[in-house]
């Protein structure tokens, strides 16, 4: 065994630690240079999904059927995963749900400090097997209100309004029917 | 799978990390210099010993360069030599090392140097700008989703499913973050920490508080891996790398069981079988799972088998996972003390086996005799896990 090695288990304190800290404000004055990517990007939202959207529009939730799992996949996809192979079928869902699991967030998406929580969860829809279904925001509801297993319904925006995305689906609220 | 006859054994003959802080001055290639060479010199070895290089690295949006393996190179030593970059997310810390272990048990390669760097303070304002890339561009990103949401999302249907109190889960963060204080590269270690302390930190999103959460951090280690039956001339007390194993879950996340990861307990029986472990509740010494939150250190030691599901945050509450416990649980601080750069973690994670499994760990050695460890890691969109169990032999 080399000495060196020996030297140096004794020295796995501080003074053997590399790096040096420094606080955000130093970043400042500490050589650095800064840049901004410009890059952007149009995804083709795929076989599936494009489908998916254009039902949005519609104001309706679809999943696709896989016969040989039994599970209604939603978001939808044209395989299975599980079974590898492809789904066999559209299925329309009546757009109520439970609350499978919810979050109250003081973030945003920069992580910069909000007053008013933002609740956001993932919804079991209805119609399908259990965990079937998307993240989305809730409302019309307190953060001492929201439970995991609330039943939640669709609320959407007006039909003129949609454009084919996830936030056609303005946010879930208490079922009311 | 055919896991008991992979062709040699391997061994960790030497392990460096750098300090792990918030903003570091250096570079990511000064700091992948840095743990290199600690991690060599302890193996008493120079780079020209080193037959083929890994790098881990997580996320290139950390950094806004592309190929991040080629951008760090020449500070990871693999100029001129076989060179791969391993990169799961936070599960790099762990697969980077599987990586070096099967060039080594494949019979390709003596002695390999496996590096994990990140650098999370280049991207402005916040790592999290970073972290917006990770999500479904078509379904996720138009409601404008912050990381920390799908955590507090998991964190919750846990506690529900198994009834587990948030007090109990924050009293890992307490452990992990007194643990810490005998760590040379600790970010956040605090001696004088409570549970209080925890509970009444800003909310971040609940179930959530900014002290269940490990910091952003820079930071680089480094681990030596080198043929079984040349590791004790290298030194004293190699450690061995006896069972790998990793598994990752689909990418559709609202589809998966947030409850419970399946796939960490698959990852974790591969590495049981090729360890010949049947039973880890009473072969396991020693654990370093992984813990970016407090309530993920619970979840996967119930995962790895450690704990029933649904006791492991009890059990941390009773003590039963400090470093004098029954069975001590992040005897480094982890990555809630001694900080969270993500692929870097290597080095409080393998790098922690290594150092407590071979007695090096200094004030942070854990005093009864331990013999056998289990580390796993976790990462890409919260699917994917890499364990390994070291041994002493």
């Amino acid at each position: 065994m080399a000495e060196q090695t020996k030297e140096y288990r004794a020295t796995l304190k501080p003074e053997g630690v590399r790096g040096k800290s420094i606080r955000k404000d130093e970043l400042r004055e500490v050589p650095h240079v800064t840049s901004r990517p410009n890059a952007k990007y149009a995804w083709a939202a795929g076989v599936a999904m494009s489908r998916f959207l254009d039902e949005l529009k519609e104001g309706r939730i679809v999943g696709r059927k896989c016969r040989k799992c039994a599970r209604v996949l939603v978001p939808p996809r044209m395989f299975c995963e599980r079974c590898y192979r492809q789904t066999d079928e559209w299925v329309e869902l009546p757009g109520t749900a439970v609350i499978e699991t919810f979050a109250v967030s003081y973030l945003d998406t920069d992580a910069n400090r909000i007053k008013e929580p933002i609740l956001v969860g993932v919804v079991d829809l209805d119609g399908a097997p259990p965990h079937c279904g998307f993240m989305h925001y809730f409302d019309e509801m307190s953060p001492d209100e929201i439970h995991i297993g609330m039943p939640v319904e669709a609320v959407w925006k007006p039909k003129e309004e949609r454009d084919g995305a996830i936030t056609d689906i303005r946010y879930f609220r208490p079922r009311r029917k | 799978m055919n896991l008991k006859e992979t062709n040699r054994s391997a061994a960790v003959v030497g392990a460096g990390m750098t300090l792990f802080a918030s903003r570091l001055q250096e570079t990511g290639k000064e700091m992948t210099w840095e743990a290199a060479k600690m991690a060599l010199d302890q193996a008493g070895l120079t780079l020209a010993d080193i037959d083929a290089v890994i790098l881990g690295t997580a996320p290139d949006a950390f950094d806004g360069v592309h190929k991040k393996g080629e951008w760090l190179l020449d500070g990871a030593g693999g100029v001129g030599k076989p060179y791969m970059r391993v990169y799961t997310g936070g599960g790099t810390a762990v697969m980077a090392p599987i990586a070096g272990w099967w060039h080594v048990a494949s019979g390709m390669y003596d002695k390999v140097l496996v590096l994990c760097e990140e650098k999370m303070s280049s991207v402005q304002p916040h790592a999290q700008s970073a972290f917006g890339h990770i999500w479904d561009p078509i379904l996720d990103r138009p409601l404008k989703p912050n990381l920390v949401w799908i955590f507090s999302m998991e964190m919750q249907r846990y506690m529900h499913k198994y009834d587990v109190s948030y007090e109990d889960i924050a009293s890992v963060a307490v452990k992990n973050k007194r643990n810490a204080v005998g760590h040379p590269c600790a970010q956040l270690a605090d001696p004088d920490i409570t549970l209080e302390d925890v509970i009444n930190s800003e909310p971040m999103a609940l179930p959530v508080r900014r002290l269940d959460i490990s910091p952003p951090s820079d930071g680089a280690s480094a681990v030596v891996i080198v043929r079984g039956d040349m590791a004790h001339d290298l030194t004293e007390i190699p450690v061995f790398i006896d069972g790998v194993g990793w598994c990752i879950d689909t990418t559709m996340w609202t589809n998966r069981d947030l409850a419970f990861p399946e796939f960490v307990v698959k990852a974790a029986k591969m590495a049981y079988d090729m360890a010949g472990i049947d039973n880890p509740k009473k072969e396991i010494d020693v654990a370093e799972p992984y813990d970016p939150f407090d309530y993920k250190e619970v979840q996967h030691l119930e995962a790895l088998g450690l704990f029933e599901p649904g006791e492991a945050a009890r059990a941390t509450r009773e003590g039963k996972t400090q470093r004098d416990g029954e069975l001590p649980v992040c005897p480094s601080g982890g990555l809630l003390g001694v900080g969270n750069p993500i692929a870097a973690t290597l080095g409080i994670k393998v790098g922690e086996l290594f150092w407590q499994l071979s007695g090096q760990a200094g004030v942070r050695q854990v005093k009864k005799d331990i013999r056998t460890g289990v580390t796993q890691a976790w990462g890409d969109l919260m699917q994917f896990s890499s364990v390994l169990v070291m041994r002493r032999h």
